[in-house]
């Protein structure tokens, strides 16, 4: 059966500016874009002229289904925005919501916090470079590096119960604290990064055929940069220091020790080295939040505000307020007071806000989420046009569009 | 409040209709046509230089139905603006930032397609996370969530809408 599906998409050029140029399509499913994202390009030679960019290949409705769920329901659902660091989308999304509330979490469930985000950011980093490198052909660095991603998904299985979608987030504090042992595989686990990181340092940094493909490629200027919403590793790779964590402190950030590592001319090879760097200035904050547990973060992981928090099981079985009071969190949901709030995260890719409307009950009346891969998208443009049609390959992977928060 | 917000509170008085400071963001409500003079103002005079969000509410019932909220971050002072306007249901036009922001033209795309509001000035408003031919907005509150337009046509024997 012969099946003619319309065109989903409507190019920005259909016709060649030159007689001399070619339009062709690049996606949505091709082998060299980890992420479903479709290329229109006009090219002279290979050299790309004009590059118009399609995404939402991914959207599943993210922002509807939020109205009608429970504030505690979506936290599955943020998870699956940047699924390469699920824990920053759950304790940015949280930390809205208890804004909203006027809830300060507990000093142990906020070093915990800070502590599994830059976690996650080491994780996200890390798949990050390890594709850009491994579609460049890199494969033994590519696998020293997936090689710890996965020691540490293994880990914070261990902690969750899940290796990448971790729904442990939760409004008051965190699904629930620290198994035996953790932190001393943790230790093990960033002591064998560090050995690991070095060695791919080792393999690509001076590499000749890296460079000639990373140096002066997919250049962005801090100016495009700022104008295009640009944030995170992309912003800080064209020079300048613009890091939520030190501008705008929160969590526990404003108490930890670290640099914020910038580029020289925001290419695709300082977006490699701010991101390498980032995973040791991350892995130096987890040293220090270890210490910091140990010193001021004993105690509870969840707030006593039973407006979020579900009451301790045996007085949910032993009387009936505390029954009532899970049965109305469970049914009805938190019951977050009137209002909205934007509450801005420094996710992996940049900044990742949250934008919460509520009407004073137990389920959203709007949820939006700022998603950092999104607005990348809207001046990726830049980056291609001007370069080989090869060059797409190593800049879309330094972009590190993720479909999940892209499309929502 | 941040003596910075105040002012701005004063150097945009006559544009805004109210002004006040939540959870540390300064919330500027304003009408619709007074939008680029105000962010101009921001960005010129008080180095708003970066255009973070455009979304919208869909307030399904009141009068004018929608508001429009915009964020802006200053990556000098390190501080946030909200801006709020209402546009009613028969008429959902704002101006465009695309002069301004270069930001402005994926996410107004985005704005425009889930609440049908008009960007006037940006020239490009083809759908972008939806697809051609997609009818309506679907993050109004009148488009109902199981609602499904399928591009590809389902299976024989299928009924959409059954578990």
């Amino acid at each position: 059966m012969e099946l003619k599906l319309p065109n989903p998409v409507r190019p920005a050029f259909t016709a060649p500016s030159r007689v001399d140029t070619t339009i062709v399509n690049i996606g949505p499913s091709h082998p060299a874009t980890h992420g479903t994202i479709q290329i229109i390009a006009e090219l002279d030679g290979e050299r790309v002229l004009r590059a118009d960019v399609h995404c939402g290949y991914l959207h599943r409705g993210f922002e509807k289904e939020c109205e009608a769920h429970t504030w505690h329901n979506l936290i599955p659902y943020v998870d699956r925005l940047n699924y390469c660091s699920a824990l920053i989308n759950d304790f940015a999304y949280c930390g809205a919501v208890e804004t909203l509330m006027g809830i300060e979490i507990t000093p142990r469930a906020k070093y915990l916090r800070t502590l599994l985000a830059e976690y996650s950011r080491v994780a996200d980093h890390m798949t990050c470079v390890a594709a850009a490198l491994m579609e460049l052909g890199a494969m033994t660095a590519f696998l020293y590096l997936v090689t710890i991603r996965d020691y540490i998904y293994e880990h914070l299985a261990d902690l969750t119960g899940a290796r990448v979608t971790y729904s442990f987030g939760r409004i008051g504090g965190l699904a629930r604290d620290l198994p035996d042992g953790w932190l001393t595989r943790l230790e093990e686990i960033l002591a064998q990064s560090d050995d690991f990181l070095g060695r791919v340092h080792g393999l690509v940094d001076r590499n000749r055929i890296f460079i000639d493909r990373m140096r002066d490629v997919g250049c962005i200027s801090t100016a495009d940069a700022v104008n295009y919403g640009y944030t995170g590793p992309i912003l800080r790779s064209t020079g300048v220091p613009r890091d939520l964590r030190k501008d705008t402190p929160y969590l526990a950030y404003a108490e930890l020790d670290f640099e914020v590592p910038t580029g020289i001319k925001g290419d695709n090879y300082d977006r490699y080295y701010v991101r390498m760097r980032e995973i040791d200035e991350s892995i130096h904050m987890i040293r220090q939040l270890v210490e910091l547990l140990r010193e001021n973060g004993q105690g509870p992981i969840n707030v006593e505000d039973r407006r979020c928090v579900l009451p301790p099981k045996p007085l949910v079985y032993g009387e009936i307020e505390s029954l009532i009071n899970h049965f109305k969190l469970i049914m009805d949901g938190p019951q977050v007071p009137a209002g909205d709030v934007y509450v801005a995260h420094e996710g992996a890719n940049g900044e990742l806000g949250f934008y919460l409307v509520s009407t004073g009950g137990g389920t959203p009346y709007r949820v939006h989420c700022r998603a950092p891969s999104f607005v990348h998208m809207g001046g990726a443009h830049l980056m291609l046009e001007g370069y080989q049609l090869a060059d797409i390959v190593p800049t879309f992977g330094s972009i590190n569009m993720i479909g999940g928060e892209c499309d929502r | 409040m941040n003596p910075l917000f105040d002012r701005i509170r004063e150097r945009l008085a006559a544009k805004v209709n109210e002004a006040a400071e939540a959870h540390g963001v300064l919330v500027l409500r304003i009408d619709a046509a007074a939008l680029l003079d105000v962010v101009r103002g921001l960005k010129d005079d008080f180095r708003f230089d970066m255009f973070s969000d455009v979304t919208a509410v869909d307030w399904l019932g009141q009068e004018p139905r929608f508001e429009v909220v915009w964020h802006f971050y200053s990556t000098v002072h390190r501080l946030r603006v909200r801006i709020k306007a209402r546009v009613p249901e028969g008429e959902p036009r704002v101006p465009s930032l695309v002069g301004l922001y270069g930001a402005a033209k994926f996410m107004e795309r985005e704005c425009h397609e889930m609440y049908g509001i008009a960007f006037a000035g940006n020239e490009d408003l083809r759908p972008i996370l939806l697809y051609e031919g997609f009818m309506g907005h679907p993050l109004r509150k009148d488009y109902p969530k199981a609602l499904e337009q399928p591009l590809v046509p389902y299976r024989e024997g299928f009924e959409p809408g059954r578990e």
